[in-house]
């Protein structure tokens, strides 16, 4: 039993319900009770979308447990076939029917509809969202284009003089976070590399689609986490390649359209030459110099994460602190890139050690999911949503993609807006105890007023209570700290004075530091000479 | 499946013993857990743990909408393969999950233990976890249990199943005790404490009969009940609240709920009668609510008059809120559907509809789609998963669940339940213009 407060991820059978809703012409017959329909909310509110989720529930009650919930699950299936005459059905049970082990793949074999219907089992107690949808998507993949792989052994059919390459792109799904709009980014690069879209899935595609994936020359995976499996077993199967690279990043973009052209046997090189990023030359630009090894950390689902490192070392010039990830099946992953770090990596998906890891590092960007945004909100700290789980801000109206060059610029205008501007910062550093800038002053392009950190909370009063309990924790946290120091030597008071001078987002590291150099050196009282000597020892 | 409307008439005759139209089917509302977003906000002092798995944790979580605080006074005990397998004994995990809780909020004096279709399915018996562990840490916390499982259910029912199971906490009040009223079921503290003034005027205080709130805000301030109490319910959904309070000798006063002028008159006046609050003094305390009430309602009921409204089932406040939109509104019920019609707790209702409207009690969701789409009404309630599709096809619709987060309830708030109503209707034109 894991006690939980949030979840990154909700149920396998909610992955499955992205794949059925991303595509055209499947209906999904969910055995499940009264309740699990709250899942459609997901897709009509936070998404938007304007049609339901292609699901019907069968919604049994406790007094169907005693009866016959098999026959409910048939007559909503051959209801919602009747109804929707969908080309393909896709029929499971959530959490609680997983229980009564009602076998909806057989009792839906007995009603012999002409539709293939494919069986999904997706252990509820065991795995998650993310590994439903990917696990879904195979086994529609499988299902569908199966039929049609040829004899192994069998050489590929050479392209026809003339032809132009033709790829998949898969891993586009329903409520992804901006899988819309880096549908729209990748297609556009593909298409300018000469390049045909055979299909895109599961995103828009029918059944009909996912029979012809095959006819493609390699695959365009997008999100490893829904498509990583397909692509190998399409790899298997038909021989087609798959890409690694993700292009999130200018540099990220630049190498994939590279690995592209190569699997296409295309030239790249008039598509590099022209390929430009505003965000590359912003950050070139002096005014993001302040940006420098500004210290954040990174959270988020594999992909994403990786690849907002990447982006944040290599074209930010920040300095990765932190990276993690809530997706245990892409640990390896996650871990490789924080070698290139020089730090741990946090897998793991309990919402409070990401916040206590955070509180410890004290960061001075947080890209994180809409949970990281809280943690950081309550913490004083700025943040941008850079992963999933999505919220209703991360499908906004304009064209906003992460991926290709014009998600490069969207990253930088996103993660710089929540900081300081530079020339604020600047100032802020010159005149650090100065009653407008100072380091509670909220950033004046974000509503100017000095806010006091605690402003995040709800302003209810019957939230103080829980204002309350969180103060304590966090208060716990710094006793621990401050514990472990107990032997360092006292401030004297001009150095404590001068110790506040210091930026507040490094101050705690050079109040430690002080305090080990002078325990070291057995100095009784830290005087303003010893904060300065200390400053020197470490090298800021 | 061409379902036949019936024209209704408002008659004098209302639908105390209406035919129902019963179905059965998907039903897109929310289980009992959902309660637990408002029962949090209400005890302040009351932790719920759902004991159940990760499709219970996302519920909550979605249903919320945003995730407002860091750490919520709610959680889910995520039960995984290993206590399924029985590797892990389901009750020391539980007991290891409730204890690292505790220890790390301290400030917690009730916990409740909150079954879900999993724990029930698995017949995890939680009363029995509850009653170890209240052994356990009392007296610094009690714990309590109550299912909010779908399986037994429907979204507002599992405050009517948490407030049942705090029942046998509240003292006994002695045989002699004076008459007290108990007003039962979640009211925001705004309207509380506008009722509270208006109890006050009649009479009601501490040298007279007190009027005491359940659930209260805090764990600890429980009323003491007996065969004295009188209650009034302020909400339609507590049958099993209202079953354990009569069985502690209280009597429940009939009355419609306190929603419109109408209601809120009448369920005040039901309390009133029965403490003796003479005809006077009760018009002489009302009539400024009352006119500051109709003031404000007429202002929306421009917007209202004469629209038709049909009614997706959700909390089962439909029926009175229907009844206030048809009688003070002048609006035109096609069709009011409800998750469980309680005949004798809506009994002052049903006889205030008009006659011959359409009720319609549990769901089929497509079938009811088609009714709705034949019917085109002027605006649909209905619940967050249908609201934007319907939407998306021309319809007007109010989301069901702001009915139950929204403060409607009392003098004051009647316009701001009308003005949920106007909204929708007024923004669609602003729109289109």
């Amino acid at each position: 039993m894991q006690l939980t407060l949030w979840t990154y991820e909700g149920p396998p059978h909610v992955g499955a319900m992205r794949i059925a809703t991303a595509m055209e012409g499947v209906h999904y017959v969910l055995h499940a009770p009264q309740g699990d329909t709250y899942a459609d909310l997901l897709f009509t509110m936070i998404e938007r979308l304007p049609k339901r989720p292609p699901v019907t529930y069968t919604t049994f009650q406790a007094r169907d447990l005693g009866g016959d919930t098999a026959e409910l699950f048939k007559t909503a299936a051959r209801e919602a076939y009747e109804r929707f005459k969908p080309q393909a059905m896709m029929v499971g049970a959530s959490c609680t029917a997983e229980l009564i082990q009602d076998d909806p793949g057989g009792l839906c074999k007995a009603l012999d509809l002409p539709v293939p219907v494919v069986a999904l089992e997706l252990p509820s107690y065991q795995r998650k969202e993310n590994w439903g949808a990917s696990e879904t998507f195979y086994q529609m993949v499988r299902a569908l284009a199966g039929p049609n792989a040829p004899v192994p052994g069998t050489p590929k059919a050479e392209r026809a003089a003339g032809a132009r390459p033709r790829c998949n792109i898969l891993g586009p799904s329903a409520l992804g976070f901006r899988h819309r709009d880096d549908l729209r980014e990748i297609t556009g690069l593909l298409l300018q590399l000469g390049i045909d879209i055979n299909v895109v899935a599961p995103l828009g595609a029918t059944p009909a689609d996912l029979a012809r994936l095959g006819e493609a020359e390699f695959n365009v995976v997008l999100y490893p986490e829904i498509a990583a499996l397909s692509a190998s077993w399409l790899n298997r199967t038909f021989g087609q390649p798959a890409t690694k690279t993700i292009p999130i990043g200018a540099g990220a973009t630049r190498d994939f359209i590279r690995e592209v052209a190569q699997l296409a046997g295309v030239d790249a090189s008039a598509v590099l030459a022209n390929a430009d990023s505003r965000a590359t030359w912003y950050a070139k630009s002096v005014d993001s110099t302040y940006l420098t090894n500004k210290r954040v950390f990174v959270f988020g689902d594999a992909t994403h994460a990786v690849a907002a490192a990447r982006v944040a070392s290599q074209e930010m010039g920040f300095k990765v602190v932190g990276i993690g990830t809530y997706s245990r099946e892409f640990a390896r992953e996650v871990r490789d890139a924080a070698k290139l770090y020089d730090v741990d990596a946090l897998i793991s998906d309990d919402y409070l050690e990401i916040e206590a890891r955070i509180a410890e590092l004290r960061p001075e960007l947080v890209l994180g999911t809409q949970m990281e945004r809280h943690i950081a909100k309550r913490l004083g700290m700025p943040c941008a949503v850079i992963s999933a789980p999505v919220h209703v801000q991360d499908f906004p109206a304009r064209y906003s993609p992460q991926m290709g060059f014009e998600g490069a610029c969207v990253l930088f205008d996103t993660w710089v807006h929540p900081l300081m501007m530079g020339l604020e910062e600047h100032l802020i550093g010159m005149f650090r105890g100065d009653f407008e800038f100072h380091e509670d002053a909220a950033p004046s392009h974000l509503g100017g007023h000095a806010e006091p950190r605690a402003a995040s909370q709800p302003t209810a009063a019957s939230l103080v209570a829980e204002t309350a309990a969180a103060t304590v924790a966090a208060a716990a946290d710094t006793t621990t700290m401050a514990a472990a120091t107990t032997t360092a030597a006292p401030w004297a008071p001009e150095a404590e004075k001068e110790l506040r001078k210091i930026p507040f987002f490094v101050r705690g590291k050079a109040r430690r530091n002080t305090e080990r150099y002078a325990m070291e050196r057995s100095i009784t009282l830290i005087t303003v000479e010893a904060l300065y000597d200390a400053k020197a020892h470490f090298g800021s | 499946m061409s379902q036949v409307i019936p024209i209704q008439k408002a008659s004098a005759a209302g639908c105390g013993d209406a035919p129902v139209l019963r179905e059965r089917g998907q039903r897109e509302v929310f289980c009992g857990l959902t309660g637990i977003i408002w029962l949090h906000r209400k005890i302040q002092d009351a932790f719920f743990l759902v004991v159940g798995s990760r499709t219970c944790a996302h519920l909550i979580q979605s249903a919320a909408g945003v995730m407002i605080f860091a750490e919520p006074r709610f959680a889910t005990a995520i039960i995984d393969e290993r206590d399924l397998a029985g590797l892990a004994d389901c009750n020391d995990e539980l007991d290891r999950v409730v204890t690292r809780l505790l220890e790390r909020r301290p400030e917690i004096k009730l916990l409740f233990l909150v079954g879900s279709c999993p724990s029930e399915v698995i017949k995890l018996d939680l009363s029995r976890a509850a009653s170890r562990l209240s052994g356990r840490f009392s007296p610094d916390v009690r714990v309590l249990n109550y299912s909010g499982s779908g399986i037994e259910t429907t979204f507002t029912q599992g405050e009517d199943a948490c407030l049942a199971s705090l029942v046998p906490s509240l003292p006994q009040a002695p045989a002699t005790a004076r008459p007290s009223l108990m007003v039962v079921g979640t009211l925001a503290d705004v309207v509380e404490d506008q009722f509270i003034r208006l109890f006050q005027q009649f009479g009601f205080g501490s040298d007279h009969p007190s009027v005491r709130f359940f659930p209260p805000r805090s764990a600890n301030d429980l009323a003491e009940i007996g065969p004295n109490t009188r209650f009034l319910l302020a909400q339609p959904f507590l049958a099993d609240t209202a079953r354990a309070l009569e069985d502690r000798g209280a009597q429940r006063l009939a009355a419609p709920f306190p929603l419109g002028v109408e209601g809120t008159t009448a369920w005040l006046r039901a309390a009133a009668d029965a403490f003796g609050v003479d005809a006077a003094t009760f018009d002489k305390v009302t009539a400024a609510g009352r006119e500051r009430a109709a003031t404000a309602l007429a202002r929306h009921r421009v917007q209202l008059s004469g629209k038709s409204v049909f009614f997706f089932p959700d909390s089962q406040l439909e029926i009175p809120i229907a009844r206030f939109l048809a009688r003070e509104m002048n609006m035109q019920l096609v069709e009011v559907g409800t998750p469980y019609l309680h005949r004798q707790h809506l009994s002052e209702e049903l006889d205030l509809l008009p006659a011959g409207t359409m009720l319609s009690e549990g769901q089929h969701v497509e079938n009811q789609l088609d009714r709705c789409r034949e019917a085109r009404p002027d605006i649909v309630v209905c619940g967050l998963g249908l609201a934007n599709p319907l939407e998306a096809e021309g319809m007007t619709t109010k989301w069901a669940i702001e009915l139950v987060f929204t403060p409607i309830q009392g003098y004051d708030q009647a316009a701001d339940l009308a003005e949920l109503f106007a909204r929708p209707l007024v923004r669609r034109m602003k729109l289109v213009a």
